[in-house]
């Protein structure tokens, strides 16, 4: 009769959790989807000045599915879904979903496209770009964050992301070249063998700013004749600078 | 006879709450940013309001146990001086998510309170000695200015001698050694006193130093790079300029250079990178006898000018590591002559890294001189054709707006012109900066130069002027004559071959200037044009920031907020909005507001609880109220502006806080103690007429000093400079000594329940005061500081007047 019972109370709560997840899976659900509309929000009113109407719904799709409270924090995952960047320990934080939307697009991915990243941190741009593009190379200098993401994404089962430990500054070398490049670490200048390793006609972005706070968007672009331009992107509807002028 | 007041243990305790005020701030620029810091210790130091307040309400209470509770007093400020900053800086609290983590502000409460509770302790022993002995009010306010001046001196030669936390420490056992002196001069008694002091006096000495050691916050650049495998700090110095770390990484090479070009091939040689309170990075470069590996340092927006004439005398400002003085010796400079502020900074290099940077600073030709540059280019006689003003600050910082309040006599409409004194004919002074968008410090500082010339009498400032930019620095050209069709040639070159873009050179095209760094528009271009146009005015006063160009009064060149886009950005703050705020400014404010509320609310208090003791009687509280809070207002108003205005003078920052804050202390100090001879003879409002009337003249006086007085005695000698500093000062703060006290005594002869009240009125327009001054020396400059201090004391005069006769 206890067995019996024990049993039934272990039936009861399997039944419970599997309840609680899937309420779980649908309340992050809802909330990554009140994300994206603030994002398409946002692009909206920026358009005029980031050069766009609106972002690859590709991106945005993408934004919508993955799951961003898997890669921060427990104790930040309430605020998971939130417009803002959130610690992720080892003094590194996971992006603003608006920028990590605004980055992803201006990098233009096709299916086929390689992709370098530099500094992976919690794998969540990492993520976005695996499910954009199948070649994915990511470069991480803090071993216990690099260690943290590549279970993460393994769990996630983001399989065809190539993690590496290690310094970024020379890239890939033996996957160069890329289509594009994503630089997220903080870097004094852009690395030359960066721009060695990009294809002609090939993209880098790189955010430029604090941990916390995004002054601009680097975009540098290397032309088929293999000449480098940068265009430098304000993800903010911040002009004219003069009234009348 | 008179009960004797304990002089030595108050003088004791106000030269320690100085220096734990300074302290504090040391330790907070390590942990935060300096202007967090800023903010953090200004509301800490309302723990004197705090006390004002708690005094008067629990006055009779207080006095009647009065040696104890002096005594505890003072022993709880030296336990708690170090329990308080040892839990405050476990919170924790980051600045940069402010505005969205809710749990932040009560972070920051809490931050406030516990520091607040040091200066409360130290603030109540003062505030009781002058309730309990309010005869002589005067001569107990003398020894705390005394104790406090004395206490500026010994705190900066501290922080010379050891690290913040070990001074913290030594200010940890001022307390105990305070209580125990106290003992002594009140002739109070009580068993195993010995013991309980030697207890609080050993327990900061027994508690390890690596709890007091300051953590940096995980944020700043030295705690990021930490990160990193095979990163350690293998050399720390410390002086009151800053903490110094010298970080090694092993594995992975520093590769430190900013603006480099996109076309460069080469890397930077092996570096060590030097923070300055684990911020701000530059670093040591590694020598080497082959010229090919310093190549990348020719891919930099700063090397233009070598490109454009051959150089031959090179004065470098803001040596630091050295990266400017080895671009110097890699484009074979005849001599080179660098400045650097910090002789901590010059020793790394000559040295404790001397075989690594292969003694830099002794080669051929380089001369390393230890001086503020505004100061060694005034007192220089020397004509360079190359002055390189380097990139200083971090981009970081920069960028956040963090550096508004830091004064910078560097990039002044004075500066400028001093440095274009100092050219041959033909000679360019280059100004490197970072490029932050929208375009801000590039902008004016190429406006402040367009002043410059046009102040030297140059009519076509245009002809004189080159910018080029990358995508992260630009270099501003000023050059002691017209630019030539040679040099054109030259600097399109050296662009173009770097991917930079010229935003101006006399005749340039707009298609030119829009090339390899896009912009969605030319703005370096068309602000560059307008400003050289007959418009120039409007343009500057109709542009989203401020680059109105920065003057010595004004010091404030990284001050670009301008209150119109405070609602737009606050509107974008979903849209990465943010970092277009200027942090620096938004702060002052922000401490000035908490400031002005907190005060208000301490004030008050009293008032509502205890009417009946406060109110009726000869006095008013209302217009006690107004007369101390005007002299508290004031006093710091001529401090702050008198430690800008001799910044200059004394060429250093360090020596203007140092001599300054001294002398004001302590001659205010002996002037309090004067007063009440004076008193005596003349009656307290002839004493306060002359003081004021005397205030006026030589704060009057003073207006004149810096244009007529400093430029003459700029050349002398450091100390021939203090000497007449401190002869300056001293009539003046003497006749500042006077009025509180002079004023405290009528008050304690009328209305003694009014004492600590004053004393936390006091208190709080202290604080309040010396973020007001510099909100108004930001709008209006020094001189109408002092001028604004003069008024307030003339006002008080009048206050006081209308109550006694």
């Amino acid at each position: 009769m206890q067995k019996l019972f024990q049993l039934i109370l272990l039936c009861f709560a399997l039944l419970l959790m599997a309840v609680g997840e899937c309420w779980a899976a649908d309340i992050w659900q809802k909330e990554r989807q009140a994300m994206v509309r603030s994002i398409v929000q946002d692009v909206n009113e920026t358009s005029r000045y980031i050069g766009t109407d609106e972002l690859d719904p590709r991106v945005m799709e993408v934004i919508g599915r993955v799951p961003r409270h898997e890669f921060v924090p427990v104790e930040e995952r309430f605020a998971a879904y939130e417009n803002i960047p959130l610690p992720i320990g080892h003094g590194q934080t996971i992006s603003q979903p608006y920028i990590v939307a605004l980055m992803t697009d201006l990098m233009g991915l096709k299916p086929d496209s390689r992709v370098l990243e530099i500094g992976t941190g919690s794998g969540y741009q990492a993520a976005i770009l695996a499910e954009l593009s199948d070649q994915v190379f990511t470069i991480e200098i803090i071993k216990p964050l690099a260690e943290a993401a590549a279970k993460r994404l393994q769990r996630l089962g983001y399989d065809q992301i190539h993690l590496r430990v290690g310094d970024g500054y020379y890239g890939w070398k033996e996957e160069a070249p890329f289509d594009v490049i994503i630089v997220t670490a903080a870097a004094s200048h852009v690395p030359p063998p960066l721009i060695r390793q990009l294809k002609p006609g090939g993209r880098m972005v790189i955010p430029v700013g604090s941990r916390f706070m995004v002054q601009q968007l680097l975009l540098v672009e290397k032309s088929d004749q293999g000449e480098v331009t940068t265009r430098q992107i304000l993800p903010v509807r911040f002009v004219p600078l003069t009234g009348t002028h | 006879m008179e009960p004797r007041f304990p002089r030595y243990s108050i003088a004791l305790i106000s030269a320690a709450a100085l220096g734990y005020e300074i302290l504090l701030m040391r330790l907070f620029s390590i942990i935060q940013w300096h202007h967090f810091a800023y903010m953090i210790i200004s509301l800490a130091l309302l723990g004197y309001g705090v006390s004002g307040t708690f005094i008067t309400l629990a006055r009779e209470r207080l006095l009647a146990r009065f040696p104890l509770v002096f005594i505890i007093n003072l022993l709880l400020f030296g336990i708690s001086a170090v329990a308080c900053f040892l839990i405050a800086q476990r919170i924790p609290f980051n600045p940069e998510q402010l505005l969205w983590d809710r749990q932040q502000p009560l972070w920051l409460l809490l931050i406030y309170l516990l520091l607040m509770l040091p200066f409360f302790f130290a603030a109540n022993a003062v505030g009781l000695a002058i309730s309990r002995f309010h005869h002589q009010v005067a001569r107990i306010y003398g020894a705390d200015l005394l104790g406090a001046g004395l206490g500026s001196l010994a705190i900066i030669g501290l922080l010379f001698l050891f690290f913040p936390e070990r001074v913290l420490q030594l200010l940890g056992v001022m307390g105990a050694i305070a209580a125990a002196l106290a003992c002594w001069e009140l002739g109070f008694q009580f068993r195993y006193r010995w013991l309980l002091f030697s207890f609080v006096a050993l327990l900061p000495l027994l508690l390890p130093i690596k709890w007091l050691t300051p953590v940096i916050s995980p944020y700043k650049g030295l705690s990021q790079m930490l990160h990193i495998d095979g990163a350690t700090v293998v050399d720390q110095y410390s002086s009151p300029l800053g903490l110094l770390s010298v970080l090694e990484s092993m594995r992975t090479p520093l590769r430190h250079a900013p603006g480099l070009s996109l076309n460069a091939t080469t890397e930077p040689p092996p570096q060590l990178g030097v923070f300055t309170d684990g911020g701000g990075m530059t670093v040591l470069t590694q020598g080497d006898n082959e010229r090919e590996r310093f190549t990348y340092l020719d891919q930099l927006t700063s090397a233009l000018p070598y490109h454009l004439k051959k150089a031959g005398k090179v004065l470098v400002l803001g040596a630091g590591g050295g990266a400017d003085v080895l671009q110097a010796l890699y484009h074979q400079a005849s001599t080179i002559d660098a400045v650097e502020l910090n002789p901590q900074m010059v020793q790394l290099v000559r040295q404790h890294y001397k075989d690594f940077t292969d003694d830099l600073y002794a080669k051929a030709g380089v001369q390393v001189h230890m001086a503020e540059a505004r100061g060694f280019v005034a007192a220089s006689d020397q004509r360079y054709d190359l002055i390189q003003l380097a990139l200083m600050d971090s981009f970081n910082a920069s960028s956040a707006g963090l550096y508004a309040l830091n004064e910078s006599y560097l990039y002044t409409v004075e500066a400028l012109q001093a440095y274009l004194d100092h050219l041959t004919p033909g000679g360019y002074l280059a100004i490197s900066r970072w490029v932050r968008l929208p375009p801000r410090d590039t902008l004016k500082l190429f406006a402040t130069a367009v002043v410059a010339l046009r102040n030297r009498g140059i009519e076509n400032p245009g002809q004189r002027l080159v910018l080029i930019r990358g995508w992260q620095t630009s270099t501003l050209l000023i050059k002691n004559g017209s630019i030539s069709t040679e040099e054109i040639a030259a600097l399109r070159h050296f662009s173009q071959k770097r991917a930079f873009d010229v935003a101006f050179y006399p005749g340039i095209t707009r298609e030119e200037a829009n090339r390899y760094n896009q912009l969605r528009q030319p703005h370096f271009f068309t602000s560059a044009q307008a400003l050289l146009g007959s418009s120039a005015v409007e343009y500057i006063q109709r542009y989203k920031f401020n680059i109105q160009p920065a003057t010595d009064d004004r010091p404030y060149f990284f001050h670009f907020f301008k209150w119109e886009q405070l609602q737009e950005i606050w509107g974008l703050r979903g849209q990465g909005g943010f970092p277009l705020l200027e942090w620096g400014y938004l702060i002052l404010v922000v401490t000035l507001i908490q400031a002005l509320l907190a005060g208000v609310v301490l004030i008050l208090l009293p008032l509502f609880f205890c009417r009946s003791q406060l109110r009726g009687g000869l006095v008013n509280p209302w217009r006690v109220f107004l007369y101390f809070g005007s002299i508290g207002l004031a006093f710091l108003f001529l401090e702050i502006a008198f430690i800008q205005k001799f910044i200059l003078f004394l060429s250093h920052p360090l020596y203007a806080v140092a001599v300054v804050l001294c002398s004001f202390l302590i001659f205010a100090g002996l002037g309090s103690i004067c007063s009440r001879r004076l008193a005596a003879m003349w009656g307290s409002l002839v004493t306060l007429k002359v003081a004021i009337v005397s205030i006026g003249l030589l704060g009057g006086l003073f207006l004149l000093l810096p244009q007529i007085l400093f430029p003459a005695l700029l050349q002398l000698p450091e100390l021939a400079k203090i000497t007449i500093s401190v002869l300056l000062i001293a009539p003046l703060a003497f006749f500042m000594g006077i009025p509180f006290p002079t004023a405290l005594t009528q008050l304690g002869s009328d209305r003694p329940a009014l004492i600590p009240w004053a004393w936390g009125v006091n208190g709080c327009a202290s604080v309040v005061s010396a973020v007001l001054a510099t909100l108004l020396a930001v709008h209006v400059g020094f001189s109408l500081v002092v001028l604004a201090a003069l008024l307030l004391y003339l006002f008080a005069f009048v206050v006081f007047r209308k109550c006694y006769v």
